[in-house]
């Protein structure tokens, strides 16, 4: 068998490789934060003030849904694929992830998928402008002709998703080395494991309602049209139904990520490893019975606004579990404050914060007052970009010495993370009061009072902005070289993937190592 | 699609403040930073239960990150400190799950309470049906005549900033609702083509409009006044510019109100049987387009492409005169988003608008359209 | 849990990028198809698609003869499987779930009952029955309607029962070929195999006599409402997994009839492809209860 990666591009083309294939996962990943990142550029100038100055509403539209599927299904969710084909073969001790070539080819759906979606930009009648959600019938009968594209689209990176959870699971349920018995897994892999059963669950039924859809659009069911016997409403259940768990697909692997880092630089054990389990999966559990908590203000009976209520609210409580744990694991540790760590630590901070928006927002009757306004924006974003984003960047800080054997730039890393941080609560952060004092989301214009706020977010956007080019000029430099990393990199972390040398060799384990 | 885009470069400029100062000018509130307290009993406890569960997050924000901060301070390394190795203790760990769930508890009861509150819409003393347009509220006082439209009235000047802006900027309609203080009021609020929903904070009363389906809703005013909300779902290109404005008046201002507003209705009515010229026609015409085509068609007649056609050079309006009719009329067979103006418009401003379009931007037929020529063709039907 | 001493590691392949560019093609294809363009992208994707697979899974088959796939591969390959027909089973849950959406809220709310029964007040005339034969749009607007009910439905006790009893024994008779072929009686196995394929077709022939009727006489469409609707969809993915499921039990059968593979202790390929048949069969359960019985 022949044995070294191919030369050339072939060798990326034909690659069963789970670190040539999460790696291009990586890469994939952020250049679609990239340009997701440009659309949210787009959005904050035009938000600048007052007034239409830079595009025109039916194009801001176009922004803003593009901006987020593109950061959902296009940075977020592939960043972590990514760093679960890096890691988790190394955490357990395996020589490869289960299913090598379906694994190559869940990757390169993406590119193709995401060149299609994107390409909706350029086709007449633009791109799809109903906001990643997809109202139905906005996204129906009033859709533009891309909409057919888009929902293509839809389905083949749910295709990917799909086959890349089945390899997860296959990989960790049947390829441990001997001894790595389910309870001595590292946290990002248990928490991986239960976030690819979320995505077998759900994404078919996205995939369903896209086709219940395209169907609507073209073939004259009436699924979505009170006319034939249908609901617009229907589609907001099946959307949620996904759309809910979607949200926890993109936080739970960041809490293994961060439950990972804290204890390498506290240098102390995690705290409570299996509540961290159990309350990881009780969060799976109740992400499926609180969808409808995104539609209260939809005419639900009055029984079922309790119900979405009240189990919204229980969630608080193994969230809350996890971040008590992250803090005792902190408390009376050792610690040190590596870029990682920084990371880490503004993650648990900031997720908290957008936790509790969340939890403000559960609340039915507030959540009237709340609904598709700017505070919405800025509980999601708290939770996605200091959770979803922080995490993944904690990661790659964190493991990118093993995998380029290279150390990064420390004090790059540092400016990196103070950009990032300051320009992040600038930008997020004013949009809770404007949307308090009743900003809409998803206008392209606004009213005079709201001018101030909407200003610094948008100088705070750009900061944040510059702040990823440090990044990734820090990455470019650790890959070409650099101070040579030791095998275990830090003091003492803890796992597998710190007993391999540095950078791991293109095949880690041939034979499987001895798991304490 | 990108106009201008060189302004982008040139925003940093003097104009930055520039609105915000106009705004201080005109008596805008501004760094508002929290929601409004409004001006119904619903209103009040939404806000009440707002900052309860407000307070509590930030207590327990500051005990958690207290914690945090106290051993990021004291337990570092660099200071020498050396690590504990505890990772267990089911006392803590049960502690830590029961204290959130009671107070979880205390929050859902007034949540409950006051969400009760809000679904009773039972003995209202007045009925109003509210149907989401895009992009425009029809409101219909049930049990009378009258219902009208109410269009966004900031002009388009405003908008492009070739004008300073004014102080309800995007807040501000041709038509408001009026309803009388004290009395509770029943909405029932649909849509007619895409989601809409109706939002108006001061009255903490928001509800989304669904095309087919009714959902009801209802509030009691205390105080007379003008409460300004807009669209809160996204609902196609001008969901920002679909403002809503509620004018609350004492139940003797609002009774009249009610009496001259179905008066002028049948007046209205009356207008069909006359008789225009081409240019009181034309110039009625040209106001109606603004109001009520111009957000697709354009105000110079051009279309977005691919979007929305052109009336410019357009085929239909160019055609024979029944095509025009039943299109503006019965709206288009093949895209919902022309919809069917004839129930929303009087028979003059549909004669008016069709004479206008078919003489405007160079479309030159040089023919009229009398307001009776479109009641012949709608009992043709 | 691994016990094996060394583990097979894959080599690269050029499977994957083909495989991807054949579904980009179809996807696009499709699209553009939809959208009123030309065909041939879509066919031309299908083809290279179905080229791909071809190749993939011979390529799977002969690592397997060539004994390169050890105890572990297989156990993914079974898990693989496994997964698969959950995410199956989520799809078909998310129309069954708006079939249940549609007839225990909306229709009730369109009819005048229940939290949102003013809804009625738009739709005046508007009864719920089910199966909704007047549609709230021919109710309110007669003869303009854009959807109009159907005249009658499909009797559940005729064709469907049929099919219900056909589809039942295939999948008792697709076990009775697993059961030979475990016993190495191969003659047996292709047999029982072979009838399981003809059910199958059977099934969708009359399928299609099923669809043809609806059309021709009883104005039973996807445009008549939403009972058309969740009929067509419903029975419609369950009709092109059978498809589905036929074609890998007929191409099982074919690899046994000609190629000879299969042994009484390593046949995960069409135990897979059973499998598959058995959950189709499962999901027609579903569909005569909830679809034919429950909405007659
Ligand atoms: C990573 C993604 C992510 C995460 C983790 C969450 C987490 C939560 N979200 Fe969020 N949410 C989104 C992403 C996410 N959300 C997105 C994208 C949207 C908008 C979609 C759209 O419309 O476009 C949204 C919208 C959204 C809404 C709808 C708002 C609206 O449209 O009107 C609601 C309402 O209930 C909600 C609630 C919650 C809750 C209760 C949590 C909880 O999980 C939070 C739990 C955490 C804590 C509470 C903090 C830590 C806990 C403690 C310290 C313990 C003690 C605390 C107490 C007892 C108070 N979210
Ligand atoms: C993980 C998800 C994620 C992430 C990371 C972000 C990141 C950001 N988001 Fe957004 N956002 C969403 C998910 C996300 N968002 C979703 C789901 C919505 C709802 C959409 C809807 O309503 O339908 C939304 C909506 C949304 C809105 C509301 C739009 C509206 O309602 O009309 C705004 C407005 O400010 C916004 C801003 C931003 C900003 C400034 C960032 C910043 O953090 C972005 C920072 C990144 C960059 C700025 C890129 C940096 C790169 C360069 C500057 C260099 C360029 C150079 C090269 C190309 C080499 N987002
Ligand atoms: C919400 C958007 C919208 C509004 C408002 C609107 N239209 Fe239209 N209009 C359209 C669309 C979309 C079409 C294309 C219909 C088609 O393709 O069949 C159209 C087509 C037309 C045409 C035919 C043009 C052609 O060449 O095909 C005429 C005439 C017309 N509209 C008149 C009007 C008048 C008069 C008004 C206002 C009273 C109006 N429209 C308001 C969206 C709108
Ligand atoms: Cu109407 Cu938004
Ligand atoms: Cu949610």
């Amino acid at each position: 068998m022949a044995h070294g990666p191919q030369p050339g591009f072939k060798r990326w083309l034909y690659t069963t490789n789970h670190k040539d294939i999460g790696s291009m996962y990586l890469w994939f990943s952020f250049a679609m934060f990239l340009l997701g990142g440009c659309m949210a550029l787009v959005i904050r100038a035009e938000l600048f003030e007052p007034g239409l100055q830079i595009v025109q509403p039916e194009f801001f539209n176009q922004m803003t849904t593009m901006h987020g599927l593109i950061m959902v299904f296009g940075a977020v969710m592939p960043a972590f694929v990514g760093l679960a084909n890096w890691m988790i073969p190394m955490m357990i001790g395996a020589p490869d992830m289960a299913l090598p070539r379906m694994n190559n080819w869940s990757f390169w759906i993406l590119p193709f998928a995401f060149a299609m979606l994107v390409s909706t930009l350029f086709m007449e009648g633009g791109a799809p402008n109903f906001g990643w959600t997809f109202y139905a019938p906005l996204s129906t009968e009033y859709a533009p002709p891309s909409v057919t594209f888009f929902i293509f689209s839809i389905h083949i990176m749910g295709a990917s998703s799909i086959m890349g959870a089945i390899n997860i699971i296959a990989t960790i349920l049947n390829m441990r080395a001997p001894g790595m018995t389910l309870m001595k897994m590292p946290l990002f892999v248990w928490t991986w494991l239960i976030t690819a059963y979320l995505l077998i669950a759900v994404m078919p039924v996205l995939a369903g309602v896209v086709t219940m859809m395209l169907m609507d659009i073209h073939f004259g069911t009436s699924f979505f049209s009170a006319a034939g016997g249908g609901d617009p409403v229907l589609f907001q259940h099946v959307f949620w139904f996904f759309g809910h768990p979607e949200v926890y697909i993109m936080i739970l692997p960041a809490f293994g990520i961060v439950s990972a880092i804290i204890p390498t630089f506290a240098r102390k054990p995690l705290f409570g490893y299996s509540s961290m389990v159990y309350a990881t999966a009780s969060i799976a559990f109740l992400s499926f019975i609180v969808w409808a908590h995104h539609m209260f203000t939809v005419g639900m009976p009055i029984a079922g606004e309790l119900f979405f209520m009240y189990a919204t609210m229980l969630i608080a409580v193994p969230t809350g579990v996890k971040v008590f744990n992250w803090v005792t694991t902190m408390f009376r540790g050792a610690m040190s404050f590596e870029t990682p760590m920084l990371f880490s630590i503004a993650f648990v901070i900031l997720f908290t914060i957008g936790g509790f928006s969340g939890l403000m927002l559960a609340i039915a009757p507030a959540d009237f007052q709340y609904h598709d306004t700017y505070f919405v924006v800025a509980h999601f974003h708290y939770v996605l970009v200091p959770g979803a984003i922080f995490s993944i960047t904690a990661g790659v800080y964190y493991w990118l010495p093993k995998w380029t054997g290279n150390m990064y730039n420390e004090s790059m890393g540092k400016v990196h993370f103070w950009l990032a941080f300051i320009g992040l609560n600038v930008t997020f952060f004013p949009m809770h009061f404007v949307g308090l004092a009743g900003m809409p989301r998803r206008i392209p214009d606004y009213a005079l009072q709201f001018a101030d706020f909407n200003q610094i977010a948008s100088v705070g956007a750009f900061l944040f902005g510059a702040a990823q080019i440090v990044f990734l000029f820090n990455v470019i430099r650790t890959v070409q070289g650099g101070s040579k990393a030791s095998d275990e990199v830090w003091d003492n972390p803890e796992g597998l993937e710190w007993t391999v040398p540095s950078p791991a060799p293109y095949h880690t384990f041939s034979t499987p190592p001895a798991v304490r | 699609m990108l106009r201008g885009f060189n302004r982008l470069f040139a925003l940093p400029g003097t104009t930055v403040f520039a609105h915000s100062a106009l705004a201080e000018e005109q008596g805008v509130e501004r760094w508002g930073v929290n929601m409004t307290q409004g001006v119904t009993e619903v209103a009040q406890t939404t806000y009440n239960l707002h900052m309860l569960i407000f307070w509590i997050c930030v207590v327990i924000g500051v005990v958690v990150f207290g914690v945090m901060f106290y051993s990021m301070w004291r337990h570092r390394k660099s200071k020498g400190y050396k690590a504990a190795q505890f990772h267990e203790s089911t006392a803590v760990e049960l502690a830590w799950t029961i204290v959130p769930t009671i107070i979880l508890i205390l929050m859902a009861i007034p949540a409950t309470k006051t969400l009760y509150d809000i679904y009773d819409t039972q003995e209202a003393d007045l009925d109003i049906m509210i149907t989401g347009y895009q992009w425009k509220w029809k409101y219909d006082y049930l049990g009378s005549e009258v219902s009208f439209f109410s269009n966004l009235s900031t002009p388009r000047t405003q908008i492009d900033n070739q004008q300073p802006k004014s102080a309800n900027y995007l807040l501000e309609v041709d038509e408001p609702l009026v309803v009388p203080v004290g009395k509770k009021i029943r909405f029932l609020i649909t849509a007619n083509d895409v989601i809409h929903a109706w939002w108006v904070p001061e009255l903490a009363v928001k509800k989304d409009a669904i095309p087919g389906f009714i959902n009801e809703s209802w509030t009691r005013i205390d105080e007379p006044g003008l409460y300004r909300g807009q669209c809160a779902e996204l609902c196609g290109k001008d969901h920002g510019f679909m403002p809503i404005v509620v004018k609350a008046v004492p139940q003797a201002e609002y009774d009249s109100w009610l009496g001259e507003r179905a008066e002028s209705t049948a007046k209205m009515k009356a207008l069909t049987e006359k008789t225009f010229t081409f240019d009181e026609l034309f110039a009625q015409g040209e106001k109606v387009y603004n109001r009520a085509c111009a957000a697709c068609h354009q105000p110079n007649g051009q279309g977005v492409p691919g979007v929305f056609p052109a009336i410019a050079g357009s085929k239909v309006a160019m055609g024979p005169l029944d095509a025009h009719l039943s299109m503006v009329i019965h709206g288009s067979p093949n895209n919902p988003a022309m919809q069917a103006f004839g129930p929303q418009l009087s028979e003059v401003d549909l004669a008016a608008v069709i004479t206008y379009q078919r003489n405007a931007f160079g479309n030159d037929m040089g023919d009229t359209v009398q307001p009776i020529d479109i009641l012949n063709f709608k009992n043709k039907q | 849990m691994a016990t094996e001493s060394s583990y097979y590691v894959p080599e690269q392949s050029r499977l994957p990028i083909f495989a991807t560019i054949g579904l980009f093609l179809t996807a696009f294809g499709a699209a553009s198809w939809i959208n009123g363009g030309s065909s041939y992208i879509f066919f031309a994707g299908a083809l290279a698609m179905a080229t791909v697979l071809w190749f993939w899974f011979a390529a799977v088959i002969r690592e397997n003869m060539a004994g390169l796939n050890s105890e572990q591969l297989k156990r993914s390959y079974v898990w693989g499987m496994g997964w698969f027909i959950f995410s199956e089973v989520m799809f078909f849950a998310a129309f069954f779930g708006a079939l249940y959406y549609i007839r225990t809220f909306a229709l009730p709310w369109l009819g005048g009952e229940g939290d949102r029964g003013s809804s009625n007040m738009l739709w005046q005339g508007f009864e719920n029955t089910w199966p909704l034969y007047v549609t709230p749009d021919a109710a309110a607007h007669g003869e303009a309607a854009k959807f109009v009910g159907p005249k009658d439905i499909i009797d559940p006790w005729h064709l469907p029962l049929m099919n219900t009893v056909i589809l039942l024994s295939s999948s008792v008779t697709v076990h009775f070929a697993h059961v030979f072929l475990k016993k190495d009686k191969r003659q047996a196995f292709n047999i029982w195999l072979a009838v399981t394929v003809a059910l199958g077709a059977l099934f969708l022939f009359f399928q299609a006599e099923e669809y043809y009727e609806a059309y021709k006489h009883l104005g039973l469409t996807l445009e008549s409402g939403i009972y058309g609707t969740t009929f067509f969809m419903l029975t419609g993915f369950h009709g092109a997994h059978v498809t589905l499921g036929t074609i890998m039990l007929l191409i099982m059968l074919l690899r046994s009839v000609i190629a000879h593979h299969f042994k009484p202790d390593d046949h995960f390929g069409f135990e897979a492809a059973s499998w598959y048949w058995h959950f189709v069969d499962v999901v027609w359960v579903g569909l005569f209860i909830f679809v034919y019985v429950l909405g007659s």
